[in-house]
């Protein structure tokens, strides 16, 4: 079942009023296919918490500094900026000021979930927001749009592929880091673009979403070049995107699924 | 060992959740109009793919000035979301990735 219109009605354990055979099948198949793609997280957030660790390390940021800022911050770009800076010697203000710009992309995350956990406790929701990475955000909403409801189980689950490796293995990157291959050497900076377009592909069923996400990316690489940043061109090309696509009339094409 | 930093990675989390939070925590959500949440379904393929396309095509240099990139990535990208257009299969398409990545740097490096 596809829904392009958010379940706004659910149950105590947030998933829509749908039950049957059908149903619990239909769920099944989107938990494993949940599963199935967020294996690849693991991997890249394990890999690259080495080296944030190892770059934490070299700035002379201790292992349970990195860990604290793993587990609150949950946030790699920012905290590999803010080693960069810390290594410089920048003062906090500026580090503090950097983080809130590059983490603004996931005010955009929140506002496209937020309508299908309508009706959750304020507490589960605030701690839903906690967890909110790119790769919670990506999984999460494929998910949901696979099943046309929420699956709060299926939410967790994502937030766990990226959430639980990350800060692990940024604590084990600066006690030994410096023993782990070179993560880009056996392929894995590829994994968080390559899963980011993977999960795209599987929310597009109209020519409205082809269009927001060809002038999102589009717009993305444009601002990026010209604002000297890339968090900069996501939040611009995030915001373009759909506006774009909203001009465009709806008609639904085929049913995809990732 | 030192905890020094441990204040500033509390204050780096203070200005993060609120940009995470605010739109989950606001009331009245399902009341806004129709063309809003239309916006927000959208907001999805357009983030995820502005992620990928700048994580793939944007190189930032030591001195934090970004340029068009073309390699290897590319191409690996590509496959993996024509496999995932095909197979409908996500992990696929990124093992394919990864692979044709770390096959061609094997080779490239020598």
């Amino acid at each position: 079942m596809r829904q392009d219109v958010p379940a706004l009605t659910l149950t105590d354990t947030g998933v829509a009023p749908e039950t049957g055979r059908q149903g619990d099948e239909e769920l099944r198949a989107a938990r494993r296919a949940l599963v199935l793609g967020g294996l690849g997280f693991i991997a890249s957030a394990g890999g690259f918490g080495l080296v944030y660790g190892l770059a934490a390390r070299e700035a002379g940021v201790s292992a349970i500094e990195a860990l604290a800022m793993s587990l609150l911050v949950l946030s790699g770009a920012a905290q590999f900026a803010a080693v960069g800076l810390i290594a410089q010697g920048s003062a906090w203000p500026s580090i503090i000021l950097l983080t809130a710009l590059l983490n603004a992309r996931h005010l955009l995350y929140s506002a496209a979930l937020a309508p299908w956990v309508v009706g959750r406790p304020r507490l589960e929701r605030a701690a839903m927001a906690h967890v909110l990475t790119d790769e919670t955000f990506g999984l999460a909403i494929a998910h949901f749009r696979r099943l046309g409801r929420a699956d709060m189980w299926g939410y967790w689950v994502a937030a766990a592929f990226v959430c639980l490796p990350w800060p692990v293995a940024s604590a084990l990157g600066v006690i030994g880091g410096q023993a782990i291959p070179d993560p880009e050497r056996i392929g894995l900076d590829v994994v968080f673009p390559a899963a980011m377009a993977g999960l795209a592909v599987g929310l597009v069923t109209d020519r409205r979403e082809i269009v927001a996400a060809v002038v999102g990316a589009s717009v993305a690489v444009t601002v990026g070049i010209a604002a000297a940043g890339a968090s900069v061109g996501v939040v611009v090309g995030g915001l373009v995107g759909p506006l774009v696509g909203l001009a465009i009339p709806e008609r639904r094409t085929a049913d995809t699924a990732s | 060992m030192s905890l020094g930093l441990v204040g500033l990675a509390l204050l780096m989390a203070a200005v993060t959740y609120p940009s995470r939070a605010v739109p989950l925590l606001a009331p009245g959500i399902e009341r806004l109009p129709p063309v809003v949440l239309a916006y927000l379904r959208l907001v999805g393929p357009a983030i995820l793919a502005a992620l990928a396309a700048t994580n793939t095509v944007l190189l930032v240099d030591a001195a934090g000035r970004p340029s068009i990139h073309v390699g290897i990535e590319w191409l690996a990208v590509g496959v993996g979301i024509a496999l995932v257009a095909w197979r409908h299969n996500l992990l696929l398409g990124i093992a394919a990735a990864v692979a044709l990545a770390a096959v061609f740097r094997a080779i490239a490096g020598g």
